[in-house]
């Protein structure tokens, strides 16, 4: 009977231990897991709070051009078109990525990666892109030309 | 001279006891028959990983893994430094073959059934050592910084955000951000030259063993005729000097491809240009890109290229299966629905490959 009695301390003993144990071992990677895991993931950078930048003199955009302006770190376009009306949108294509220009043979703004193309008014009219360029607000003081977000 | 070499093989014999290793390659015999030429892609691909390192090893001297930094010190490299283009032009070239030859290897492998019993491990280690090699042509491409590749890798990592559930964690991931920047480029390297070598190098090691350790996987009908002699020639030094032939053809290739169409740099990534026509992926990822140009924006609720996506996923996990669905074959019966299906993966990706390369 004593015999039997020891026997399951015995047993109830090694449970416990294998319990810590897996505990422990459970714990230890969990701590050695959580530092790296969350090291590896790229910290968040405060976006540079822009609201309107200067994209330069109207002088220095020809007529029926685009350029890319730098808007906080995105790019934006800005082009002046055949009737002299300035617009100003997302550069970023809505498709993959990449940057779009302004293509003067056909009026509209042209993604090369994709053949993708959005009319002037920011809509998707062709190729991938499966929403339209976000427009930005042009303002024009004397000279100097100025983008910002549209409230 | 001759004496002395005799001393050190002795010293060194009396320690490791050389003779025993020596006995063992005697014993290892490789198998003749009609396909037997496919037994070299495999040393053909080992050997060009082993040019990759060495030339790796002598870009690195040079290269600066920063956005500043980095398509300057290539443009350094292949102006001013001797014979800095042939080292660029050469690894370029080599990745490419590389890929090519594990290509190669891995179809030849799948139509002979290789990965049947009791091979499986050495199937599993080998595709994964494929996709590091499409994981190395993937960061290495973006590392000289250039309007081409940075905007490849935007297209790249943009795709990859597609994929379900963790696509955009590993977007980000991979980016080292929300977008490509020299952050990304900073991740990338350390891709291209740290991580990816030491889990290569893993898998490599245990690949090659288990092939020492099993021996040369026959056809299934040599072994269906168990009664008759097969015909093989020993390892070494037979099939050796044949792998070393093919690894000097293989070199002289890479030469003459380096020197006449040396790699080219392009212009410098500016994030703040509009992205160049002509942007293409290598051309190993054309007919995955190619597929998904064919996807319609979206299918009932689901977006095309996530759909894609998925498909492509499953279908490489299934061929990573393959040991395990065509038991078959592991009992030595033939299978031709495998046949069927490795013919029109091979007739697919050249189609949509070679689609991919005239758009």
């Amino acid at each position: 009977m004593e015999a039997v009695d020891s026997l399951q301390q015995k047993n109830g003993r090694r449970e416990f231990l294998k319990y810590l144990l897996t505990g422990g071992i459970t714990g230890f990677c969990a701590a050695l897991l959580y530092p790296l895991i969350s090291y590896l993931k790229p910290p968040e950078q405060n976006e540079v709070a822009v609201s309107s930048v200067s994209a330069g003199k109207i002088s220095d955009i020809e007529k029926e051009s685009g350029k890319i302006i730098r808007f906080g770190n995105k790019p934006v376009i800005l082009i002046r078109t055949a009737d002299d009306k300035l617009l100003a949108f997302d550069a970023v294509c809505t498709h993959l990525d990449c940057t779009v220009q302004y293509k003067k043979e056909m009026g509209v703004i042209w993604c090369a990666c994709h053949n993708g193309k959005y009319d002037l008014t920011g809509r998707n009219i062709s190729g991938p892109p499966p929403k339209p360029l976000q427009p930005y607000r042009v303002i024009l003081k004397g000279e100097e030309i100025y983008i910002s977000k549209l409230t | 001279m001759k004496v002395r070499l005799q001393k050190i093989y002795e010293w060194i014999d009396q320690r490791v006891q050389l003779q025993d290793l020596i006995n063992f390659m005697g014993k290892k015999y490789v198998p003749v028959h009609r396909h037997s030429v496919w037994y070299y892609f495999g040393g053909v691909t080992l050997f060009l990983f082993i040019i990759q390192v060495f030339t790796g090893i002598l870009l690195l001297f040079y290269y600066k893994g920063s956005a500043d930094l980095a398509f300057e010190s290539i443009q350094f490299i292949m102006s001013k430094v001797s014979f800095g283009w042939l080292i660029r032009s050469i690894h370029t070239w080599s990745a490419n073959l590389f890929i090519l030859s594990a290509f190669i290897h891995m179809f030849s492998v799948y139509f002979e059934k290789s990965y049947r019993k009791p091979r499986e491990i050495t199937w599993i280690t080998g595709m994964l050592m494929l996709l590091l090699g499409l994981g190395f042509g993937f960061s290495g491409y973006l590392l000289p910084w250039n309007e081409l590749a940075f905007f490849a890798t935007k297209v790249g990592s943009d795709i990859i955000g597609d994929i379900p559930f963790i696509g955009e964690e590993l977007k980000i991931f991979m980016r080292g951000g929300e977008d490509v920047t020299g952050a990304t480029l900073s991740r990338m390297f350390g891709f291209h030259v740290a991580l990816f070598p030491a889990l290569f190098s893993i898998l490599l090691i245990i690949h090659l063993l288990l092939i020492q350790r099993q021996g040369m996987s026959q056809p299934i009908d040599f072994e269906n005729n168990s009664g008759n002699e097969i015909s093989k020639m020993p390892f070494f030094p037979n099939f050796f000097l044949r792998d070393i032939l093919f690894w000097l053809l293989v070199l002289n290739l890479l030469a003459v491809l380096a020197v006449f169409f040396p790699s080219e740099l392009g212009r410098k990534a500016d994030p703040f240009a509009p992205a160049p026509a002509g942007i293409k992926p290598e051309w190993y990822f054309l007919f995955m890109f190619q597929t998904l140009k064919y996807f319609p924006a979206n299918i009932w609720i689901v977006e095309g290229e996530m759909l894609g996506i998925i498909l492509f996923v499953a279908a490489g996990f299934l061929w990573l299966m393959v040991p395990f669905w065509d038991t078959k074959s592991s009992r030595g019966q033939k299978n031709r629905l495998t046949n069927y299906i490795g013919l029109f993966a091979v007739i697919f990706i050249i189609v949509l490959t070679i689609l991919g390369w005239i758009s």
